[in-house]
């Protein structure tokens, strides 16, 4: 990178907050899949104005800007794969205002979603939003990407829970978005548009979130299934009963070997799948009922064991494996695929019965867990990256998830977004007209390309 | 990634990749919590070795090969210590900071007074070694008296070798696998000459190290059934007096205490409960849990002398939740972790005392001393 360049960063950012050896940027080189590039140099502003500022420098100079929380992504969305300037918004990372009345907080894009929880939870107030990075995962990533997590189910992905937005555009200008009411239909919705649209659009650098009530009750079951079409099967039928549950996850049996290699919680080995299913609300009674006749429905349908955690801890536990099992997939293999396909509904059973077909065809072992109760599900490819054949084999499993989510009307992500990895399946799942459009957005707010450029679009 | 593309050659072990490996606190935390399997805190410190290889450092050979690896040299650092102690109160912040680490030099260290047996009181039932470390013998060493004078009360004999060095770990710290390896072999050698069933340490460190002997060595034909053996003994105090039927402690501590986890025996050694269970016999005595008392303290050793800043941040966190209990004794059983609380009770002026736990069940035993009124 030119050394005028960084000179002229270090103005506006600090020196400490320029960052540029080799080693410094091979560790802002990758995220949570297994893409690699780096950027020329790294910035960590701590105010708008900065952010500003360097956008306004990299649009005059024709510098890619890449902005990222902590990385955690699975699409290489953050992967400055053009080099450029990365924008690390992690030391923007306060907590402006909790608003207990009209039940919102305004935070900084870099806060860790788990510190926001934690923050608003103190007051009783409740953030339910959860990718399983949530401990470290920063609010702006969540709503780059429009996380999602296990409790989406019963209370709505990031995007649900965003009001307003305070965005840095590509020429440095600085836009708000959205307010504190409930309601507004003025004009179009472009704190809706900002969010997911993974730092093409815009830098993401305050939010406004809507918060609800903390649920004071909640009950855990881990359900034992022989076959895993008889779990997915009790996903609908739970669904069909009028029970919410806040959260209905299946795992399937690699997935629980990884989990009990990293964790021994003593989890059956023998089972094909395991739902892990949770209920939550303001009275013992209802979230105690619920759970019973999720328990009961289970059983009716062919689970061999129903048990409820028994302490705070135990829940923990098992909530800590559950979002370590794609991480704990590298212990079959020094690479995976992770997907996040999302079907309706009626057709999970079909799905996932489609998706032990692929393995069974391409001989690579296919992990199946996620979020039955949304129909998002997880299926994971083990392989290795190094073995060309491999690789070749990979893509075309992968190719075939797409075909089956799309096939039963789903989509290609429920909740990861595209970054590089989903570029190439875009214009089979949404259509020329709809690229065509979104293109033209993307040319409207960001007319020189120079944010994030290369990612979620079909290459031309 | 680092070590990872050092390895491959992407990157060079040059002088900012390798402090990045020394900014590393080894609280093992990272280790705990991967998933995977990774243990990166292992790793910092492997790559620590590698550029040792490469580039030794001179001072590292004066301090590890010639003064941790003969036992006798090592009582000669108490006059130093004891003149810095006073000096650094006339240095600059982190000098005098450094200079608050250190507890009131003892005039003997341990090793001078200990004898090689001390006999059981009444009855002998067990026969424990007893390991003694660097920094409780030149530091501590009130508290590994108290040690051996509990490990008495319940009825064992306790052999402590005079010819044991250091564990290895500071020299393994600073990239020093060598002498590690070389440290493990001598303390095996000298332990297997004493018939002991059990090998008791009171610092944690020394403890996690110490039970590490048996994976070090395991791939070397000669040394792997030898050091198996030697780490399926030690056992940390706590650990050990709380699998015994333990003496009754008949004197009351009138007073609030909270524990902070040392991460080598928590995370080092899977010994949480242990020294809780030993507080929580003494009549009188309050205890309290602090929030998060399994966060490191920032100490590690050293990094309060190479990582100023960070080692007093990560510090004052821990301080936050320390004060927040109004405990009058921080027990923590690890030199290391002993000296940065020492700090931090003195940067905030605060009347809390730091202390190792063997202590207070040795004060409650009756054993009576001046830090104690």
């Amino acid at each position: 990178m030119n050394k005028n360049i960084i000179k002229q960063l270090a103005q506006i950012a600090g020196k400490e907050a320029v960052l540029h050896t080799p080693e410094d940027l091979a560790v802002y080189s990758y995220d949570g899949s297994f893409e690699e590039h780096s950027p020329d140099v790294v910035v960590l502003p701590q105010s708008n104005e900065q952010v500003s500022q360097i956008a306004k420098l990299a649009n005059s100079e024709n510098i890619p800007l890449v902005t990222r929380g902590m990385a955690s992504g699975l699409t290489a969305a953050s992967v400055p794969f053009s080099g450029g300037i990365t924008l690390s918004l992690t030391r923007m990372n306060q907590i402006l205002e909790i608003d207990p009345v009209n039940r919102t907080v305004h935070v900084q894009a870099g806060v860790i979603t788990a510190i926001l929880q934690a923050t608003v939870e103190e007051q009783g107030l409740f953030y339910p939003p959860d990718p399983s990075s949530i401990r470290h995962s920063t609010i702006g990533g969540n709503i780059a990407c429009n996380a999602g997590g296990p409790r989406c189910l019963k209370y709505g992905v990031t995007g649900n829970y965003v009001l307003g937005l305070t965005t840095v555009l590509a020429d440095g200008r600085i836009l708000t978005t959205g307010g504190k009411v409930i309601k507004d239909v003025v004009g179009y919705d472009l704190t809706a548009l900002l969010t997911g649209s993974e730092g093409t659009l815009g830098i993401i650098t305050e939010a406004l979130l809507r918060l609800t009530a903390k649920p004071k009750f909640r009950r855990t079951a881990l359900v034992e299934f022989e076959s895993i079409d008889e779990a997915s099967q009790t996903v609908n039928a739970i669904l069909s009963s009028g029970v919410v549950p806040a959260t209905l996850e299946i795992i399937d049996q690699t997935a629980i070997e990884c989990i009990e290699a990293a964790f021994h919680l003593d989890l059956p080995l023998d089972v094909e799948a395991l739902l892990l299913i949770e209920t939550d609300g303001m009275t013992e009674a209802s979230v105690q009922e619920e759970i019973l006749l999720v328990g009961e429905i289970a059983r009716e349908i062919g689970a061999r064991d129903v048990s409820t955690a028994k302490s705070e801890t135990e829940r923990a536990n098992l909530w800590q494996a559950r979002r370590s099992v794609s991480s704990a997939l590298a212990r079959k293999a020094p690479n995976k695929l992770g997907e996040d396909i999302t079907v309706p509904r009626s057709a999970i059973p079909e799905s996932i019965r489609r998706l032990r077909k692929i393995s069974k065809k391409f001989g690579l072992p296919l992990v199946i867990f996620g979020h039955a109760g949304d129909g998002n599900l997880h299926p994971n490819i083990l392989f290795d990256k190094r073995n060309p054949q491999q690789w070749q084999t990979v893509q075309e499993m992968v190719a075939e998830e797409f075909n089956i989510a799309l096939d039963l009307g789903g989509t290609l992500s429920g909740e990861h977004g595209v970054g590089t990895l989903k570029r190439p399946y875009m214009e089979q799942a949404l259509g020329p007209l709809s690229i065509e459009i979104q293109r033209g957005i993307k040319k409207v707010l960001d007319p020189k390309n120079i944010l994030n450029p290369g990612k979620i679009f079909p290459q031309p | 990634m680092l070590a990872r593309k050092g390895l491959q050659g992407e990157l060079t072990f040059n002088s900012n990749l390798v402090e990045q490996m020394y900014a590393c606190f080894d609280c093992l935390a990272c280790n705990q919590v991967c998933p995977v399997g990774i243990r990166p805190a292992n790793l910092a410190l492997a790559v620590r070795a590698i550029e040792e290889q490469e580039r030794p450092v001179i001072w590292k050979k004066v301090v590890f090969e010639k003064f941790l690896s003969k036992s006798e040299k090592m009582d000669l650092a108490t006059w130093p210590l004891r003149l810095y102690r006073q000096m650094g109160k006339l240095l600059t912040a982190q000098l005098g900071d450094m200079a608050a680490m250190l507890p009131p030099i003892p005039e003997r260290t341990l090793h001078q007074n200990l004898p090689e047996v001390t006999p059981a009181d009444g009855e002998s039932q067990y026969k424990a070694g007893f390991f003694l470390g660097c920094a409780q013998n030149l530091l501590f060493a009130e508290d590994s008296a108290a040690t051996v004078r509990v490990l008495a009360a319940n009825h064992c004999t306790i052999t402590a070798p005079k010819e044991i060095v250091c564990c290895g770990m500071p020299a393994r710290g600073y990239g020093r696998h060598d002498l590690l390896m070389k440290h493990a072999r001598h303390n095996i050698e000298i332990f297997e000459r004493s018939d002991v069933e059990v090998i008791i340490t009171d610092c944690a460190t020394c403890g996690s190290t110490l039970k590490e002997y048996g994976k070090l060595l395991a791939d070397d034909p000669e040394w792997a059934e030898r050091s198996a053996e030697f780490s399926s003994k030690v056992k940390d105090i706590s650990e050990f007096l709380v699998s015994i039927p333990l003496k009754k402690p008949k004197n009351q501590i009138n007073a609030r205490v909270t524990y902070h986890d040392p991460c080598h025996l928590n995370r080092g050694q899977g010994v949480m409960e242990q020294p809780r269970q030993l507080l929580q016999m003494i009549d009188g005595l309050e205890f309290v849990e602090m929030a998060d008392s399994d966060w490191c303290c920032g100490s590690a050793g050293s990094q309060l002398i190479t990582h100023y800043e960070t080692s007093l941040k990560v510090l004052n966190r821990k301080m936050d939740n320390i004060e927040a209990t109004g405990a009058d004794y921080i027990a923590s059983g690890c030199p290391g972790c002993q000296m940065q609380l020492n700090v931090g009770v003195q940067k905030r002026g605060l009347s809390a005392q730091v202390t190792h736990p063997i202590k207070l069940l040795d004060w409650a035993y009756g054993h009576r001393d001046k830090d104690h009124e």
